[in-house]
């Protein structure tokens, strides 16, 4: 594979090739490291084998590395060492400390640092083509590795800008209200044209000159600019989309500089980061019924307000208390129990684990329903469910347990709303129609855990599961409720 | 290595990645993305042959930047993953 072609011959071409792994036990190996990342991927398929997989891919990173390391000239080993150890140990804490509920913040906290990364890889590879072995026999640095660089530098700005903005509105530094500019389509595909325009000029001009300087950066600078465009119009619950689509770019970033420094590791791992985000931001959006150019459009939910207030005329409801509710629950013979991100910014998953506990002492068979949308990235709910101690041969997902409604005593619904809502199957005019939903209609008694009767979900649609026959709406605070029923579940 | 074979590296690993990702159980979505994310940080060696080179400050400087950031998701993405995966647990029997 890393062959000489007949007409290197020059001493340029030759330092070049040193770098790019000459040696074929040296392509092996960063081969053996990107088989690993497949294997921690595969590794997923099941919880009882990814762990397996998990090591895995910390064995291929370390082979990749330590591959790098013996292969290069290092000129400063403190330097490098000391850079991995100040990382890994910021890495390190803020992995063993952070909260689970905060994992959408934290990954998006990482994907914008392999953002930067990748920014920063470009432009070194940029200041020192040399050291990359990029340079053409004219002393400038290819076409097509320009083309890669400029690419790999472009989504890696992509990724970071996004991802900072992405982090700002999960963290709640920033209202996860869409923000929408005037023209902002017309500004976005300005910018995106600008980055392809540029890029070209960059691919094709022919010697390493100030304006071609300039290119670069600008290039950078503006796909910094169109990261955070993209996503400041893109609301809270749009979330779960805008994390699985910059996983995907930052696999792509990865990818374009695999590309650049012919590393098949970095290739690999870059194919599959992005096809991994890719094919998430596609399961949630098909668990929306909306589509990726909708999602990425924005604006979704922005006028809640004006949405909820006239067209709703307050219609009657049942409230029920803790105890009523502890009372049916203790009675019923099956339940299924619906978390949403209402859970997760209660804290009520180790209540509601306790709860389940409860129950299934008293003979009743418990279930947990995910919809693939709940909370803000795909599979929160699964890890604060499996946080709180909840078997995961216990949490089924959406089309697994739908069936099962018709044949359940209560539908218990704690912080979710419109993945309940009948108005996605019947109300062609509803904001969320089509979306797949849970029919907790089919139950025969519906609880619906909510804070008060005033807010509305996200999508700003009223529901009818409120003001059903069947159901019992328990406002209060999701944790408080849930410890107050397992009092009485208790007594 | 030519752009081509490269190119059919990447094209490959594009369809080994679509059907492997498939296959992953939606349970386990999140503990994918931090893993994932942790393995696109395999871009530190580029970030470490920049920081290895000698010549060229600005290019050494900006490699031990990457160096950094990308330690901070290997470390923390794979740290956190296997946090994650300890979690899951089958029901006692």
């Amino acid at each position: 594979m890393a062959l000489l072609p007949p007409d290197n011959t020059t001493d340029l071409s030759i330092a070049a090739d040193a770098v790019h792994a000459v040696n074929p036990w040296v392509s092996l190996a960063y081969l053996i490291a990107g088989v690993c990342f497949i294997l921690a991927l595969r590794g997923l398929s099941s919880p009882s084998t990814s762990q397996r997989g998990n090591r895995f891919g910390m064995a291929g990173m370390l082979i990749a590395v330590v591959t790098t390391l013996i292969t290069h000239q290092i000129a400063s080993v403190a330097e490098i060492a000391g850079a991995i150890a100040i990382g890994g140990v910021i890495g390190f804490v803020i992995a063993r400390r952070i909260q689970m509920t905060a994992m959408p913040q934290l990954v998006a906290a990482f994907h914008s640092l392999v953002g930067l990364a990748a920014v920063l890889v470009a432009a070194a590879a940029f200041v020192n083509p040399d050291a990359f072995g990029i340079l053409g026999l004219d002393g400038n640095i290819l076409t097509v590795s320009r083309i890669e660089m400029a690419l790999g530098a472009a989504i890696g700005a992509i990724t970071f800008s996004g991802s900072v903005i992405a982090f700002a509105k999960l963290n709640g530094n920033m209202s996860g209200a869409p923000i929408l500019l005037p023209a902002r389509h017309v500004i976005n595909l300005g910018t995106l044209a600008a980055i392809v325009v540029l890029t070209g000029l960059f691919a094709v001009s022919p010697d390493a000159g100030p304006a071609e300087n300039m290119m670069f950066w600008i290039v950078v600078a503006l796909a910094f600019a169109i990261g955070f465009l993209l996503i400041i119009p893109i609301g809270g619950a749009d979330m779960p989309v805008v994390v699985s689509m910059l996983n995907s770019y930052s696999g792509w970033a990865a990818a374009a500089m695999g590309f650049t420094l012919h590393n098949t590791a970095m290739i690999i791992t870059g194919a599959l980061v992005g096809s991994s985000g890719a094919i998430l931001s596609y399961i949630m959006c098909r668990a929306m019924n909306r589509s990726f150019i909708s999602v990425i459009a924005g604006g979704f939910g922005a006028d809640t307000s004006s949405a909820g207030g006239e067209a709703r005329e307050q219609r009657p409801y049942k409230q029920g208390s803790a105890a009523d509710a502890a009372f049916m629950l203790q009675q019923a013979e099956s339940v299924i129990i619906i978390p949403g991100y209402g859970m997760a910014v209660a804290q009520a998953q180790h209540a509601l684990r306790e709860m389940g506990d409860l129950l299934k002492k008293e003979g009743v068979n418990v279930k947990y329903a995910i919809h693939p949308v709940a909370g803000r990235m795909p599979g929160h709910m699964n890890v604060l469910l499996a946080e709180a101690n909840v078997p995961y041969d216990e949490v089924f997902e959406l089309e697994d347990i739908n069936s099962e409604f018709a044949q359940a005593d209560v539908a218990f619904i704690i912080g979710a709303n419109d993945v309940v809502n009948p108005a996605a199957k019947t109300d062609k005019s509803s904001p969320i129609y089509g979306m797949p939903v849970f029919d907790v209609d089919k139950a025969k008694t519906v609880m619906f855990i909510k804070r008060s009767m005033g807010g509305v979900g996200y999508a700003g649609v009223d529901n009818d599961v409120f003001y059903m026959d069947q159901t019992m709406m328990l406002l209060a605070d999701a944790k408080k409720m849930v410890e107050e029923i397992n009092k009485a579940l208790a007594e | 290595m030519d752009f081509i074979t490269i190119l059919s590296i990447f094209v490959l690993a594009c369809f080994v990645g679509y059907y492997v990702v498939w296959s992953v159980t939606p349970a386990l979505h999140t503990p994918l993305m931090a893993v994932t994310n942790a393995i696109s940080s395999v871009i530190i060696v580029g970030a470490l042959i920049a920081a290895a080179a000698s010549g060229n400050p600005v290019a050494k400087w900006l490699g031990l930047a990457g160096v950094v950031l990308a330690s901070v998701n290997i470390f923390g993405g794979f740290a956190v993953t296997a946090r994650m995966l300890a979690m899951y647990k089958k029901k006692e029997r």
